[in-house]
């Protein structure tokens, strides 16, 4: 996977193609390579431990490697949507089709949760309607390629794109619901009286290489960052592959029991890990019998709403407007949760 | 003497910002009075949408991450 970072002598097409045959030859051979590495250490087949190794080594490399791949290619796609165009494709548009919009930007938006409040100040100020912003500020940390990336690795395409569409449709709605219910006035005054300011966004064409570079630039950043967080993440869910009984969690959380969705969020909210650091958990839970539309709420509550975040966005927003975001959002989330564990 | 502010919520990137800004002034003997900006008001005055920004006398020259540091090597 540090392929990638090498590639700089041989010129950015043919390093990226290199890196790219690297890339599939590796996650072809993920299951004869974690054979391998089990068959060099001195370990019995078919025991306890055994068992949670050969998880380990053919979840880690797999789990890299697309992560590696996604977040990759989303540094590429960020590069053409920085925050400026997005605000500029944003500002002035009704509400609905607009949270649609603001949302789907916030996917592929470059976004650092750090910046949250800058940005919301941004677009406000640049005439972006406040259900948008909303739409836009909620999809942006819930909907991301570490997520995205991860859920892939480990519980297929399948969830991961039910993921996509329902935090897509979380953003959409509770953003449209805050647009409707006029909150304008539950901004900080400061920021209702600063002046307008025009949507400028610049416009200069980005040569490619100089995109493929910024891929680069995101994987070693990104992955960078996460990685320590997945391997420890993979290894407490292959502990508890190999030792935790089956069904462990179904009457905590499964499926017939009604209150683990709210129970789920309310333990959510205030919790704040990245989506690395909390998928192999839900992967764990899943494996021990709690129900998906449970385990998919508590995650996507610790990823879009936290303490910390609602301490930044209380220098810009008064109590009520703070009160009837979390109270939206968490709504959507607890019917997300039902919803799945109803039809699933 | 160059006033260079360097805008951000205290994140670890807005760091290694300051960090890189000192060591290629310090590199080029650059003379320069650089300012940390955490104030929330003060960098939306500024409009910088996405933190770490950099402001140099008065101009902002940068936003939205880490700058690379030949871009750093521009500016001094």
């Amino acid at each position: 996977m540090r392929a990638r970072q090498r590639a700089g002598p041989l010129g950015p097409y043919a390093g990226l193609l290199c890196a790219l045959l690297l890339w599939l030859a590796a996650y072809r051979n993920l299951a004869s390579l974690s054979e391998a590495l089990l068959g060099l250490l001195p370990v019995t087949r078919g025991t306890h431990f055994a068992s949670a190794l050969q998880f380990f080594f053919y979840d880690t490399p797999k789990v890299l490697l697309l992560l590696t791949g996604v977040v990759f290619v989303m540094g590429m796609v960020n590069s053409y949507f920085t925050p400026e165009r997005t605000r500029s494709l944003l500002a002035g548009r009704r509400e609905g089709l607009a949270n649609v919009a603001a949302a789907s930007l916030g996917i592929v938006t470059p976004f650092c949760s750090c910046s949250a409040v800058p940005l919301f100040i941004g677009f406000v100020q640049a005439g972006v309607p406040l259900g948008v912003t909303f739409s836009f500020l909620i999809a942006a940390p819930m909907v991301n390629e570490v997520a995205l990336a991860l859920l892939l690795g480990l519980f297929g395409w399948r969830i991961a794109l039910l993921y996509l569409a329902l935090g897509l449709t979380v953003a959409i709605a509770a953003g449209w619901i805050i647009g409707r219910l006029r909150m304008e006035r539950y901004l900080e005054d400061w920021v209702r009286d600063m002046p307008r300011s025009a949507a400028a966004a610049d416009e200069s064409a980005v040569p490619l290489p100089e995109r493929i570079h910024a891929g680069v630039a995101a994987v070693r950043d990104i992955v960078g960052r996460v990685w320590p967080y997945v391997v420890a993440g993979i290894a407490i869910g292959a502990g508890i592959h190999g030792y935790v009984p089956e069904e462990f969690m179904a009457g905590l959380m499964g499926r017939d029991a009604w209150w683990s969705v709210p129970l789920a969020v309310l333990i959510g909210v205030p919790m704040y890990t990245n989506a690395a650091g909390i998928i192999p958990i839900v992967e764990a839970l899943l494996a021990k019998g709690a129900a998906l539309g449970t385990a998919l709420a508590f995650m996507m509550s610790v990823i879009a709403l936290s303490l910390p975040e609602v301490v930044i966005l209380r220098k810009v927003l008064k109590p009520r407007l703070i009160a009837t975001f979390i109270t939206v959002v968490a709504s959507g989330i607890l019917l997300v949760g039902y919803v799945f564990n109803a039809v699933l | 003497m160059k006033d260079v502010k360097v805008l951000g919520t205290g994140c670890s990137k807005c760091r290694s910002t300051i960090q890189l800004i000192e060591e290629v002034a310090r590199e080029r003997g650059a003379e320069i009075r650089l300012e940390k900006v955490q104030e929330i008001q003060e960098i939306a005055r500024h409009g910088v949408m996405s933190t770490p920004g950099v402001v140099i006398d008065g101009q902002v020259v940068h936003s939205g991450g880490v700058p690379s540091r030949a871009k750093v090597e521009g500016w001094f």
